[in-house]
């Protein structure tokens, strides 16, 4: 692994077609998540399509602060498996009392909405990271263990750990999606974080699935 | 008797799972593959196509609007929303297209049984 300040590693490090089957996977797991979201809030969401990227930590911290929404509030969850890293459900902090006001109803106070705030961001994170993860790890047929959710609030270097333990400068596989929930005006990202030592594995991961396509059980014949 | 079928898809990845399911499923139809709505129209513009399996989140145009564009030269063909994407808005705005729809992760007993319904429509068409 070589993320010296030169050219980066990121031409190389996937392929095209393990980019691709990255973006797929992901593109599923949110996609059902995303079904969740719909059943709490009670509205389509809509979602983008995936962009998976290797990237440093600065660099993705930069991709989620858009529209000069600089405060942001996350949920975030680790997991541990075949590969490990966070999973993050990212909303400018203007919009995360909206999304709590859409999953709680609008008949609720001001006060009860931020009271609520808390247990409900960790909650809806929770589904919707869990079953987003979920999801890759059947389709890859491997077993994930996640945390329990945390909160976190700031901007996107703080959310990404630019400064401290990981150095900003450190490459990160990054994978998000954008979501809106029609009617409201709620809008955040789904992101991805996997640790670059975990690459080599998640490779061999996507790979494994690759090959694996035309093994599947047949039994269905005509 | 086999059909020709069109897998549009901007995953290539996607494209080869459900080439492999048509491998196990039903070897002797035809594919041919499209990764956007253009080209999945100008495919269909060729006269071939019996049967178009769509995948719902694309750059640009989406799933939903291609099968739009295609019930107004095609009112009959079989067409299905292939998507993990299983919100009621997306499946009834398929049904409303009269398209159906086959969710991702993609099994090949969800495969089959569209296929099977398919084959017996186009029957009906030409008999």
């Amino acid at each position: 692994m070589t993320g010296n300040a030169g050219e980066p590693i990121e031409k190389d490090a996937l392929t095209e077609i393990e980019q691709d089957a990255l973006a797929e996977i992901a593109n599923m797991g949110v996609s059902r998540a995303a079904n969740s979201l719909r059943q709490m809030v009670g509205a389509q969401v809509l979602l983008s399509v995936p962009a998976v990227s290797i990237v440093t930590r600065g660099a993705a911290s930069k991709l989620v602060e858009r529209n000069d929404a600089k405060k942001l509030v996350a949920v975030q969850q680790s997991f541990e498996g075949p590969f490990d890293g966070r999973a993050l459900l990212i909303f400018p902090e203007a919009q995360s009392l909206e999304l709590v006001r859409s999953i709680v109803g609008d008949q609720h106070s001001l006060e009860d909405v931020i009271d609520l705030e808390h247990e409900a961001l960790a909650e809806t994170g929770n589904i919707i990271l869990n079953g987003c993860l979920a999801t890759i790890a059947n389709v890859l047929n491997r077993t994930m263990r996640m945390s329990l959710p945390s909160i976190i609030r700031g901007d996107g270097a703080s959310l990404f750990e630019v400064e401290g333990a990981a150095s900003g400068g450190q490459f990160v596989l990054f994978l998000y999606i954008d979501f809106n929930i029609k009617k409201r005006d709620v809008h955040g990202f789904i992101a991805l974080l996997m640790d670059l030592p975990s690459i080599a594995a998640l490779k061999e991961i996507v790979s494994d699935f690759i090959n694996a396509i035309d093994k599947q059980p047949s039994g269905h014949a005509g | 008797m086999p059909y020709q079928v069109l897998i549009v898809d901007d995953s290539k990845l996607a494209r080869m799972v459900m080439a492999s399911a048509f491998r196990r499923i039903r070897p002797e139809w035809s594919l041919a593959e499209a990764a956007n709505a253009d080209d999945a129209l100008t495919a269909m513009a060729g006269g071939a196509v019996d049967i178009a399996l769509i995948d719902f989140n694309m750059p640009g145009t989406d799933g939903l609007e291609l099968v739009a564009r295609i019930r107004k030269t095609h009112p009959a063909m079989p067409v299905a929303i292939v998507s993990a994407n299983v919100q009621n808005e997306i499946i009834g705005r398929a049904r409303e297209l009269n398209a159906g729809f086959i969710p991702k992760p993609l099994t090949d007993e969800a495969l089959a049984a569209f296929l099977s319904g398919a084959a017996l429509r186009l029957r009906k068409v030409t008999p």
